[in-house]
């Protein structure tokens, strides 16, 4: 139990995706101006994440078996492909507001860094299955946490006065960096030791 | 070695195929299971609608004013915007009757030049505010309170505030959309018809000699035009004049008659910059 618990804040604070290991920040940027659809982002990004885990580490098994590694990234790109395809249908039936919200970025997830970042991770850590999920999980709620607290930093952005020039994007990516400089306090961080007291 | 190579590829093929096909299978049945049944037209009204989500329908943006459209909840013509709607009409399978192209219309003329302050205004540069905060600087409670409310409410950026602190519309950027008439705090706006260019620019209802002290170009009341005006067309009411622009004939009698200057031909003016 500990080493899931471990896996999971480690990818939430110490290897934050976007702070850390700064993948996913088209979407991070993209869809960071209002809470309510970065939720709804993160939540699409979360399922997507924990499938796209679980997926992969059955078909890089696969592909361990048949010594045709090189297959890797075609195929981790076509199991996210699918997925988010199967996720965009989901959200269009079930909440057409939150579709139109998402726009591009949805089946932008597709070319999200971050989703083919965590399977290929996973890979490289030789997580066993429920580890990769887990894993998979974690990077997600680490990135939907980051979007979450952007947005809600970006809506009081548009209101604050800001000189001209730094409104919009470039004052955004500063926030980004000193949110990111913040979360590098985390590194270095003893976990284990943290969770055994 | 060479068995090998060929075994690897077979594999390879092999994985991406059933790879392949079952994805596509999952896919193919989930679209099955999970179709929106949408209108057809929602689309296609979308694409006849301006697209710049202005809101002056009254609804959320173009998308949500075609829906309304295609669900028969709104008619045809809600789009200000839009100058012809029989596309949409055709789409939606009715007549339509020709919408008559409106402008917007700044009714104050008194700008710093011309109507007296009360006191020095240093707050929030907004007409709301300022309106809020003991009915603003401007001596003239109906008059314009300079502070560009409606500019910043223009989505088509169709108004600019002129030196002498009145907002100025750019008629070949003006839509009609009703959004600075709706920022207004003082209701100054409306919308006027193009092709009636007379208008009283001033909205004060008080008896003359109190609008007398507080501005130079305000409506007295004195009922010059209304005696004047051949076509009828002017009424004075709540010591305002008014100009009913179905019966004016634009022959600009009262423009030269009112000894205020406040009624005004905006055809006038053009031809003077001309």
């Amino acid at each position: 139990m500990t080493e899931y618990l471990l896996i999971i804040l480690s990818s939430i604070f110490i290897n934050n995706f976007i702070t850390q290991r700064f993948l996913g920040i088209c979407p991070f940027l993209g869809v960071s101006k209002q809470v309510e659809t970065a939720t709804g982002m993160g939540l699409a990004v979360t399922f997507v994440m924990a499938l796209a885990s679980g997926i992969c580490y059955w078909v890089q098994k696969v592909l361990v078996a048949l010594k045709i590694g090189f297959l890797q990234t075609i195929t981790f790109i076509l199991v996210i492909a699918v997925l988010v395809q199967f996720v965009e249908m989901v959200i269009k039936k079930s909440s057409p507001v939150l579709y139109r919200a998402l726009g591009i970025y949805l089946p932008l997830i597709t070319t999200n860094c971050a989703v083919l970042g965590v399977t290929i991770i996973n890979v490289n850590e030789n997580y066993n299955f429920l580890q990769s999920v887990v894993s998979g999980i974690g990077g997600a709620l680490g990135f939907s946490m980051m979007l979450i607290l952007f947005a809600g930093i970006r809506e009081r952005l548009a209101l604050a006065p800001i000189p001209k020039a730094m409104e919009g994007f470039p004052i955004a990516l500063i926030t980004a960096g000193l949110i990111s400089i913040a979360f590098l306090g985390f590194s270095g961080f003893n976990l284990a030791a943290l969770l055994s007291f | 070695m060479e068995a090998e190579n060929l075994l690897m590829i077979l594999h390879a093929v092999a994985v991406l195929f059933v790879l392949g096909l079952a994805f596509g299978i999952v896919l193919a049945v989930a679209s099955r299971k999970l179709t929106v049944a949408s209108d057809p037209r929602v689309e296609e009204i979308e694409g006849l609608l301006p697209g710049a989500n202005c809101g002056g329908c009254g609804y959320p943006g173009c998308r949500g004013l075609a829906e309304a459209i295609a669900g028969g909840t709104a008619p045809v013509t809600a789009c200000p915007v839009t100058k012809d709607h029989t596309p949409i009409a055709k789409v939606m399978g009715v007549e339509t009757a020709a919408v008559e192209p409106k402008v917007a219309m700044v009714r104050c003329a008194g700008g710093r030049q011309e109507a007296r302050q009360r006191f020095i205004y240093l707050g929030v540069e907004d007409c709301v505010a300022a309106q809020n905060l003991g009915g603003g600087a401007k001596a003239c409670t109906y008059g314009c309170l300079g502070l560009g409310t409606c500019v910043k409410a223009c989505p088509f950026g169709a108004m600019t505030m002129s030196p002498n602190g009145l907002p100025v519309v750019d008629e070949s950027k003006c839509t009609a959309c009703g959004m600075c008439v709706k920022a207004c705090p003082r209701q100054l706006i409306t919308l006027w018809p193009v092709a009636k260019r007379v208008t009283v620019l001033c909205m004060n209802q008080e008896k003359g000699t109190a609008v007398r002290p507080v501005c130079q170009v305000g409506c007295i009341a004195c009922r010059i035009c209304e005696k004047n005006c051949p076509a009828g067309a002017i009424t004075v009411e709540h010591n305002l004049a008014r100009i009913d622009p179905q019966l004016c004939t634009e022959c600009e009698i009262c423009v030269e008659k009112c000894p205020m200057k406040t009624i005004k031909s905006n055809k006038k003016q053009e031809r003077a910059v001309g």
